[in-house]
């Protein structure tokens, strides 16, 4: 067991936690931010998705011991206060969610990319969310809610 | 759930709710419970509690694994008390048997509850108006009902619901509450928000997976790669040097219900429950690192050598049986019609096994101190589990108190409680709570599964085309052995019909004939969304389709004449001709197949447009029209259209389970692959208008997909996909 210093959510965490300790279980278990979700173990369905530096990983398979103190790494519970982030709203308003389980690291995956491109196409939308897979096959409304998301972000913007 | 389940906020809603409105109050152990009563000869279940705050709680006796019943029962109550839901808690049920049946499945939930749930709403209400009646010593006819209050309609005066529970708690129960009509209904009827989407959105939402408690240990558990068998030896020392690990324990898999008997064909002894090894640890990841280095020998008590492959010649070979006969299929002599039918067809289709893969794998967290039991875990039906959990456990049904979180899918998987049973097992030999997670590979390694099938058909047609004799035989698994030890040798599987019997199909077929025979999967096997009807439509709809081509006649309008008596079959395929705009001519390469089923009590259709590519083909858009009779909330309707629309098309053409030497030749959602963002088409959905009563809807959309895409992919290219899955990329 080693100390660790991770920036969670704005806030320092310490944890002592085997070197090898996946990130996911570090903020599940750990710290307690259960809305990263467990899914494949293998970065294979997105579920474990966080943002590392603004940037969407599978914590599933990261090593804790690769993350530095000064990192920024951003749960659903840390995208903003009150779910009033452009995804969450634009999610709520197209009903996405079914059983939920995959929608925290699908709205990451999202609001990194509209972070990075802020008028995606649908191909873009292809690319960026190919990691993040939904059983209840929520693709669709996804994709709208993305769409609309990206407008509510310019419209924001402009005024 | 929000964090109103835990355990600790039920003590507190239950011992604070001391004024609820009741049917009969009765002590016991949690304090004062709504008692059953009978009323207008529908059995009342206490699924309502106001307290003198006025605060509504409202409880869900169906778990929700996305389907929506999280939203659409409590709206039955909250419809008939006149409350908006967005007013109320809502809890779910416990298991406890004042509840009735609670398993999420078949797509019944709201089939079975809408006039009851309906009901009890409606009870409550007229007793809250009485006691409003009486203190302002009005008739009944003066007094109104709104969002929580009782109006009274002389003075406008207003009582809330919370200032009259005590009264109306004292009053009798009315024997015949009038129920609103579909006019009256403000709440059931439109597009509505699902009321557990925002905390799905911001993470809050508490999924089993989820469930922390004091103390709380956490397990991975070594199955069986055989599924079944016996552990010979094993070695824990490298696996308890693991920093954290507190236990390396021998524990068993139970399948399904007992009883257990050597007399149904297939040695019970050897499959009633298998052997494992669990690793009990103060992390999880300490305990799959540990996991990962237990040496284990197995015995494979037989099972070593078995294979899908195997079992799929074996159906094959069952197939030339005529099998036993279903007699809710039954029309005319069909041997006979063939052999007076001037064309014979004939095709072999075959499904695979599937596994459910809901996004969230089996978990269980469970505190067994003595002779109580406490459960916290994504499960379809709590009450079964009560039963499950007594009997295994020998503990009386009362000590058991399951808490329902969300489930992160389900799809059947999580309508039996295997994995809650190891939780019980681990919890009671470490005497700790313990939190068991299923690893992926565990999930997709260890069934159970949907039965893989042979579906061997049969129609004969006369010399215009017209369909004479058509014959259905299915060969392969029996859910109900599987599940509940049933003797299927000598008779048809009453549930492996479903989808094609009359009630579900009803071609005007001449003479008409379904049968089954059994073939043993030497595994477990479940039900998966739609389960037999996914396997049974994707032959009987494919096939009409190939009599069509035989027969020269357009898949359309051969459904449309063998459907003539079927008119709300007819309504559906009218308006899905009409949305998907099947009569248009397209250019060469795109094609429009179809598809229709009734499964669940509703039917649907679907229209695939597909287009040749140099390599293989694309989907274009799927049209699809669903009448599931009276729509509670069509944009929910809508939703879970399209996610069948997804999972079926996964089936179809991407996921599928085969097993070789005993062992599951996939692991995890590299090899057991799903449709992802980019690979789903666009579609366009419509919910019929009905006030007819309402149907299932999580299940219905999925047995017409694969067919429509099947008959789309034969028109566009002439090549008929008999075998799922098949590769699109690749026709």
């Amino acid at each position: 067991m080693s100390i660790y210093q991770l920036t969670v959510n704005k806030k320092k965490h310490r944890v002592d936690v085997d070197s090898d300790t996946p990130l996911l279980w570090v903020i599940r278990d750990v710290i307690g931010y259960t809305g990263t979700k467990f899914g494949c173990g293998m970065g294979l369905c997105g579920a474990c998705t966080v943002l590392l530096n603004g940037s969407p990983i599978r914590s599933c398979s990261t090593p804790v011991s690769t993350l530095k103190a000064t990192d920024k790494i951003t749960t659903i519970e840390g995208l903003s206060e009150k779910a009033t982030h452009p995804v969450q709203e634009a999610w709520v308003e197209a009903q996405v969610p079914q059983c939920g389980y995959c929608q925290s690291g699908q709205i990451l995956a999202a609001s990194a990319l509209l972070a990075s491109n802020p008028n995606p196409t649908d191909e873009d939308i292809d690319n960026a969310m190919a990691g993040n897979i939904c059983r209840c096959g929520t693709y669709t409304r996804m994709r709208q809610a993305i769409h609309s998301a990206a407008k509510k972000i310019q419209t924001a913007k402009k005024s | 759930m929000k964090p109103s389940n835990s355990r600790r906020d039920f003590l507190r809603i239950s011992t604070t709710s001391a004024f609820v409105l009741a049917l009969g109050f009765s002590s016991d152990s949690r304090g004062k419970q709504l008692q059953k009563v009978n009323a207008a000869g529908v059995q009342i279940n206490p699924y309502i509690n106001i307290n003198e705050s006025g605060k509504v709680t409202l409880f869900n006796p169906r778990p929700d694994m996305g389907q929506g019943t999280y939203q659409i029962l409590p709206m039955l109550l909250a419809e008939e008390l006149d409350i908006p839901l967005d007013q109320v808690e809502i809890q779910m049920t416990d298991g406890s048997d004042r509840f009735g049946s609670q398993l999420s499945g078949g797509s019944s939930s709201v089939r079975t509850r809408w006039i009851p749930l309906r009901t009890a709403g409606a009870t409550v209400r007229e007793m809250l108006v009485q006691a409003a009646a009486n203190r302002w010593k009005v008739s009944l006819s003066d007094c109104a009902t709104k969002d929580g209050f009782v109006i009274n309609k002389q003075t406008q005066a207003k009582l809330s619901y919370g200032e009259l529970v005590e009264e109306a708690s004292h009053l009798p129960v009315p024997t015949k509450p009038k129920l609103k009509s579909f006019a009256e209904f403000t709440q059931l009827g439109k597009p509505s928000m699902r009321p557990d989407v925002p905390a799905k959105v911001d993470g809050t939402a508490i999924f089993g997976m989820d469930v922390q408690l004091p103390g709380m240990l956490y397990a991975s558990i070594v199955h069986s790669p055989y599924i079944y068998g016996k552990v010979q030896s094993y070695d824990a020392t490298k696996a308890m040097a693991v920093k954290g690990v507190r236990f390396v324990l021998k524990t068993e898999r139970v399948f399904f219900h007992g009883p257990y008997s050597d007399s149904n064909g297939f040695d019970q002894k050897l499959r009633g429950k298998a052997e494992a090894i669990a690793v009990v640890s103060e992390s999880y990841w300490s305990a799959l690192k540990a996991k990962k280095l237990l040496q284990i020998s197995w015995n494979a008590l037989g099972f070593g050598e078995t294979a899908t492959e195997q079992y799929f010649n074996q159906a094959k070979a069952a197939a030339l049986n005529e099998g036993n006969e279903y007699k809710d299929a039954k029309v005319g002599d069909f041997a006979k019609a063939l052999q007076l039918s001037d064309y014979k067809v004939q095709g072999t289709y075959q499904t695979p096994f599937m596994s459910h893969a809901p996004m969230e794998p089996c978990n269980a967290t469970v505190f067994v101190q003595g002779d109580q039991v406490e459960v916290w875990a994504p499960i379809q039906g709590p009450d079964g589990l009560v039963n499950d959990l007594s009997t295994y456990l020998g503990v009386k049904r009362e000590n058991i108190k399951v808490n329902v979180t969300f489930m992160g899918g389900a799809f059947g998987r999580k309508a039996v409680s295997d994995f809650v049973m190891q939780a019980a097992n681990l919890s009671k030999q470490v005497n700790a709570p313990v939190k068991l997670i299923w690893t992926r590979e565990d999930d997709i390694q260890q069934g159970p599964y949907r039965p893989g099938m042979i579906s061997a058909m049969q129609g004969g047609l006369d010399k215009d085309g017209n369909v004479l004799a058509f014959e259905h035989r299915l060969n392969g698994a029996s859910i109900m052995a599987s599940v509940f030890k049933a003797d299927m040798r000598k008779n048809p599987d009453p549930w492996a019909g479903e989808g094609i019997n009359l009630e579900d199909s009803p071609y005007a077929f001449p003479a008409r004939r379904n049968s089954f025979n059994w073939v043993d999967p030497q595994m477990p096997v479940l039900w998966w969304r739609s389960v037999y009807a996914s396997t049974n439509v994707f032959a009987q709809e494919s096939f009409i389709d190939e009599l069509a081509a035989e027969g020269e006649k357009d898949p359309l309008d051969l459904r449309l004449h063998l459907l003539r008596d079927a008119p709300k079959f007819v309504a559906v395929l009218n308006k899905l001709a009409e949305i998907s705009d099947y009569r248009a001519k397209r250019k060469q390469g795109v094609s429009i197949g179809i598809s229709i089923a009734r499964s669940f009590a509703s039917i649907v259709a679907h229209a695939i447009v597909v287009e040749k590519q140099n390599a293989g083909v694309k989907i274009k858009h799927v049209y699809s029209v669903i009448d599931c009779g009276f729509p509670i909330n069509p944009d929910n309707i809508k939703a879970q259209v399209e996610s069948n629309i997804v999972y079926g098309l996964s089936a179809a053409v991407c996921n599928q389970i085969t097993r070789s030497h005993g062992k599951t030749d996939q692991s995890n959602f590299h090899e057991y692959t799903v449709l992802r963002q980019g690979e789903i088409p666009a579609s366009t959905i419509f919910v019929m208008p009905s006030q007819d009563e309402p149907g299932g809807v999580g299940e219905p959309g999925l047995p017409p997909i694969a067919p429509a895409l099947c008959n789309a992919v034969f028109l566009a290219t002439g090549k008929r996909e008999r075998t799922l899955p098949f590769d699109l990329s690749s026709i």
